[in-house]
């Protein structure tokens, strides 16, 4: 199942609920605001950096540059990719679920 | 004005509902979604999760907010042949309630039930 | 692979309408096909024609009426939240006897069912709101 949350975890509790609420082998691709949820050496980094031995990460791209940020602002092993990823992401994976 | 499909196909929904009732619309539309839903005869569930669980408290009166009180529905979904409401026992418990303080009947369940439910669905909603 | 798409957020105030356009532009340059696109809550402000965006912004009415010109993608506004809004086509003007409509080129008004259907027909079911 593939996973998407737009919220930043330092405002809203989607990523926490997404977390808490994962199945195994589900990916997690977080977009708009929720690219902050990628960051390093934040509040949350450890919780990530936890949730990614059972959930791949990824990170949409444009939301991350619109931000001011890129792959070296993130946790290590998170996956930049861009909407073309997103829609290829949402066609390996059965079901969506957006946390929102 | 809505029409029936014709598909036959059953595909099980779940309506995932983690919003507070009165602070903005999302609750209520939700809900209309799921009654009108009622009518295409899919599998349906309703999940109540975080602030959602706040939907169903008992006792909500918007007299002196003066919008609609949609959470009288939630007593009439029956009639609409939905259910299965599930409520996670952590969103609960996290925020002072108790099975009691609902205003409707519900399975409580925990993470790991919701975590299920979620994965076994087939359509999901959130609103 | 068939999407459906719900945008639950009006144009401007959330990035939701946007992350929904260059999803299904992507989806579509990916041979892929979007069954519908509906739009509930203030995403239903999506479809007036009366906006006028600054010349530098994107136009987002407009942007989805010509995706759904170019790849006849079914565009729905909810009829229950565009009455609560003030969306209005021909047809609802007439029955409730307002003095203008105001949708834009390909986007119509139905019902919820059609959101229903969309969840049921397609292969996948997308949301974008906040």
């Amino acid at each position: 199942m593939l996973h998407t949350v737009n919220k930043s975890p330092f405002e809203k509790n989607s990523l926490e609920t997404c977390l808490r609420l994962i199945d195994d082998n589900s990916a997690i691709l977080l977009i708009e605001d929720g690219v902050y949820g990628a960051l390093k050496n934040t509040s949350i980094s450890e919780t990530v950096i936890d949730a990614q031995k059972i959930t791949k990460i990824y990170v949409l791209g444009p939301d991350l540059k619109a931000r001011g940020l890129d792959k070296s602002s993130l946790i290590s092993n998170i996956e930049v990719i861009d909407y073309k990823g997103f829609v290829n992401l949402t066609v390996e994976n059965e079901k969506i679920q957006n946390w929102l | 004005m809505e029409e029936e499909l014709e598909s036959g196909v059953v595909k099980k929904f779940l309506y995932i509902n983690r919003r507070a009732p009165h602070g903005t619309v999302y609750a209520h539309e939700a809900l209309e979604v799921v009654l009108i839903g009622a009518a295409f005869e899919q599998d349906v569930s309703l999940a109540f999760i975080d602030d959602g669980v706040f939907q169903l408290k008992k006792d909500q009166d918007t007299s002196e907010i003066n919008t609609k009180n949609f959470s009288k529905i939630f007593a009439a979904l029956e009639m609409y042949d939905v259910e299965k409401l599930y409520v996670e026992r952590e969103s609960l418990e996290s925020r002072g309630l108790k099975e009691d303080d609902l205003s409707v009947d519900v399975k409580v369940i925990d993470s790991s039930e919701m975590k299920k439910l979620i994965t076994d669905s087939e359509v999901i909603f959130n609103f | 692979m068939i999407f459906g798409i719900l945008v639950n957020e009006g144009p401007y105030q959330h990035q939701a309408s946007d992350s929904a356009y260059l999803f299904a532009k992507a989806a579509i340059e990916e041979g892929h096909t979007i069954f519908r696109v509906f739009f509930y809550h203030d995403g239903v402000n999506n479809g007036t024609r009366l906006a006028t965006p600054p010349q530098d912004d994107r136009h987002i009415p407009n942007r989805w009426s010509e995706l759904a010109n170019e790849h006849n993608i079914d565009l729905v506004l909810c009829v229950a939240a565009a009455q609560r809004r003030g969306m209005v086509d021909p047809d609802e003007m007439k029955r409730n006897k307002k003095d203008a409509d105001n949708i834009a080129e390909k986007f119509r008004i139905s019902g919820l069912g059609q959101l229903i259907e969309a969840g049921v027909q397609a292969e996948r079911l997308i949301t974008f709101g906040d």
